[in-house]
């Protein structure tokens, strides 16, 4: 349309109409202004910094990362040695606060759900030992129940030499929860791997009992046969491998335990700590869940003669879970975030090993950077996990 | 125009402010302020804590002490930052604190990347194991497995880790940021070992609630020598803080005392005429007071007497001279002449 007025008639309306004035051009300045100043502030906190350290005489870069770290760590998922890089010993951080993270977690969401619905329970005692529970957990700071659950696994424990022994293999003591582990073996790769095929079978074995029931009404018990070849196929093959039962068995040698698995104090007590702290907020979120559905689902479920097990699962819990998921992630970002409370009780999470990786470096800025990004990474996987799984769970409209 | 004057009239004062922060020597700046502002550790027993009346006490404070002497005739005129020891060095870098005078190691590193100097050094320290007594070990070389409690912040974790290595042992670390509850989790018995330096050892060996029941091993694996440090661009203000501490160390060489140092003032020795003031020269020399030695050891005493008030075998800490005697009885400390 524009081409055809005649550009001898344009040119004073637009002159008529300033720049100021439309708000079009008006947003798209305000925006080129914005830009602006963030990034000459950005450039402008950039160079000053760089001139400061280079006036010091500070090293930059990541160049620290292929250096030898010299310092040991406690405890370790891959194998690590203080002639190691810096490189491998922040990942051996970052592997720790996965690893307490990952487990806190699923504790945290199996733990939370069930206090969440003992809450509920007609049972007076439940209910109360759970409002309890969730009340005493949420109003002591996190920081103090890690000391306090640290303080109990070093004061009440006996030393290594007099460690309790109450079956045979597993040892308690102030160095930790040793247990006995199987001697490592070739079947129990391949155990694991029937575990995991199973579990992808059971998977399409669900989707078709579940296709089936659609048909015809009739439906099939994929989770039960799952349940039983999952735990039947691993053990037959581990019998057709002649049934190894070495144990690797914790010995006292010296000042410590060598052998078998050792769950240190420090992850316990961190583990404890954020596990029982967290599922106290989850389950007042799985709570408000299951009291957000309104009362008539429930009878409408029970008059159709479901079981009250199956009126929790089919009716309940899949329209709870939409208003649970949301706040729930963002409790078990919480749950990650807390864990660099690590450092008050000597586990050796990320921040710990980056605090000691900018003693020695001297490199605070690219260490305070890669904590963020580290725990930014966390966070998003997280988050873009639990969005899919709610985006999955949620009512689909039509 | 009225705002391009008021935006002048900002920018000049923005300037003034920027050139003061400069030009601004550390000594005019202590001078005008009337105090020294001193960065101490706080809850180091023996060196920098305060006691039970809320005094501020240790050999680090009195070191603290000798250089508000020496510039105000007052060993009062000091004021005391605690910090720990990952805030120090940028306390000192900043401009928070004067001087730094908390158990401090001087490394080259130091030295060359954070932009500050140490000065005389004014107590040799070296790492040192502390273990319980019940465990029967009477050497660091049998320590093979043993878990190790470190606190982080410090080249201790470093070192303990370099000297494992090189006599090929294994060990545990437990790294634990506070040095209270480091010290209660070694006690209760989660680590068989504590390292840290030997002054610190003994005193946190002094807290237990049975100090027999520990004993430090007699390695010392590292050279640790703690030292005062200011910060780069004003040497006159490096140079008092410098000949403080050797004013203290001169003093004990020199036989004077915070109780016979009236005394000496009369004395004919012309070593002692010039050290005390008593011939001028040196007070002119570093732009203080004549006077700035004889109120050193008046308020604060010499060396020996500021070692065996805090940290000395009389002492809860119970330290032997050892390093930190004067080298005329076989130590380290050693002073350049005065004049």
């Amino acid at each position: 349309m524009k081409h055809k007025i005649p550009p001898t008639s344009t040119k004073p309306i637009e002159a008529a109409v300033p720049f100021w004035r439309d708000a079009g051009k008006r947003a798209i300045a305000f925006q080129i202004v914005a830009l602006f100043i963030v990034s000459g502030a950005s450039y402008y906190l950039f160079s000053n910094t760089q001139a400061n350290l280079a006036r010091q005489s500070i090293a930059t870069g990541f160049g620290f990362w292929g250096k030898e770290a010299s310092f040991e760590i406690g405890e370790s998922l891959i194998r690590y040695s203080a002639a190691d890089t810096y490189a491998r010993a922040l990942l051996v951080g970052a592997l720790n606060t996965l690893k307490v993270s990952f487990i806190g977690i699923i504790l945290t969401t199996i733990l939370g759900s069930l206090v969440g619905i003992a809450r509920l329970s007609s049972n007076w005692l439940v209910s109360k030992v759970a409002g309890s529970f969730i009340e005493l957990m949420q109003n002591i700071p996190v920081l103090l129940q890690l000391f306090f659950w640290y303080a109990v696994f070093y004061e009440s424990f006996p030393s290594p030499r007099q460690a309790l022994n109450p079956i045979k293999g597993v040892f308690l003591c102030n160095r930790g929860f040793i247990f006995a582990i199987p001697e490592t073996h070739s079947a129990h790769a391949v155990m694991g791997w029937m575990f995991l095929a199973v579990l992808v079978g059971g998977w399409f074995l669900n989707r078709w009992g579940y296709q089936r029931q659609e048909l015809t009404g009739r439906p099939f018990p994929a989770g039960r046969i799952t349940a039983a070849l999952a735990l039947f196929l691993p053990l037959l093959i581990w019998a057709l491998y002649g049934a190894p039962t070495a144990m690797n068995i914790p010995e006292l040698r010296g000042f410590n335990f060598t052998g078998g698995l050792t769950v240190s104090p420090e992850f316990g007590a961190l583990l404890l700590g954020l596990v029982l702290y967290t599922s106290a907020f989850v389950a007042e979120i799985v709570r408000a869940g299951i009291q957000s559905i309104n009362r008539g689902q429930i009878e409408a479920a029970k008059a159709i003669a479901l079981r009250p097990g199956q009126v929790l699962r089919l009716v309940i819990i899949p329209q709870a879970l939409r208003v649970i998921i949301p706040p729930l992630t963002s409790q078990m970002l919480n749950l990650t975030k807390n864990s660099s409370l690590a450092v008050a009780i000597g586990y050796a999470d990320f921040v710990a090993v980056a605090n000691t990786t900018i003693n020695q470096t001297g490199q605070a800025i690219e260490g305070v950077a890669m904590i963020m990004v580290v725990y930014l990474f966390f966070s998003l996987t997280t988050s873009v996990f639990m969005n899919w799984y709610n985006k999955h769970m949620a009512l689909v409209e039509r | 125009m009225k705002l391009t004057k008021t935006l002048v009239l900002v920018l000049s004062l923005c300037l003034m402010l920027v050139s003061f922060a400069h030009a601004g020597k550390d000594l005019d700046a202590v001078k005008s302020k009337g105090f020294i502002q001193a960065g101490v550790n706080g809850s180091l027993f023996g060196f920098g804590m305060p006691d039970a009346k809320g005094n501020w006490a240790g050999l680090d404070v009195d070191t603290a002490r000798a250089i508000a002497a020496a510039i105000f005739g007052d060993a009062s005129k000091v004021k005391f930052t605690p910090l720990s020891a990952q805030q120090r060095f940028t306390a000192l870098q900043s401009g928070e604190i004067d001087v730094l005078t908390r158990n401090g190691t001087q490394t080259l590193s130091r030295e060359t990347q954070l932009g500050l100097n140490f000065v005389s050094v004014n107590y040799y320290d070296g790492q040192g194991f502390l273990v319980s007594k019940k465990l029967g070990v009477k050497s660091a070389k049998e320590l093979d497995g043993a878990t190790i409690c470190v606190l982080p912040g410090t080249t201790t974790e470093q070192n303990a880790a370099d000297y494992f290595r090189t006599n090929k042992m294994s060990w545990k670390p437990v790294v634990i940021e506070s040095t209270a509850e480091l010290a209660k989790t070694f006690f209760a018995g989660r680590c068989d070992v504590l390292t840290s330096d030997a002054s610190q050892l003994a005193g946190t060996r002094a807290i237990a609630q049975n100090p027999k029941d520990y004993i430090i091993l007699p390695e010392i694996i590292s050279k640790e020598p703690l030292a005062p440090a200011v910060r780069h661009g004003d040497d006159q203000f490096r140079d008092i803080v410098d000949f403080s501490v050797l004013a203290m160390i001169n003093a004990e060489e020199l036989g004077i005392t915070s109780k016979n140092v009236d005394e000496m003032l009369k004395s004919k020795n012309p070593v002692i005429q010039r050290f005390l003031g008593t011939s001028p020269g040196n007070g002119k020399s570093l732009g203080l007071d004549e006077k700035w030695a004889y109120n050193i050891i008046k308020q604060v005493g010499n060396y020996g007497e500021v070692f065996e008030r805090n940290v000395g075998v009389n002492t809860t800490l119970g330290i032997e001279r050892g390093l930190n005697a004067l080298w005329t009885n076989g130590g380290l400390m050693y002073s350049p002449p005065f004049k």
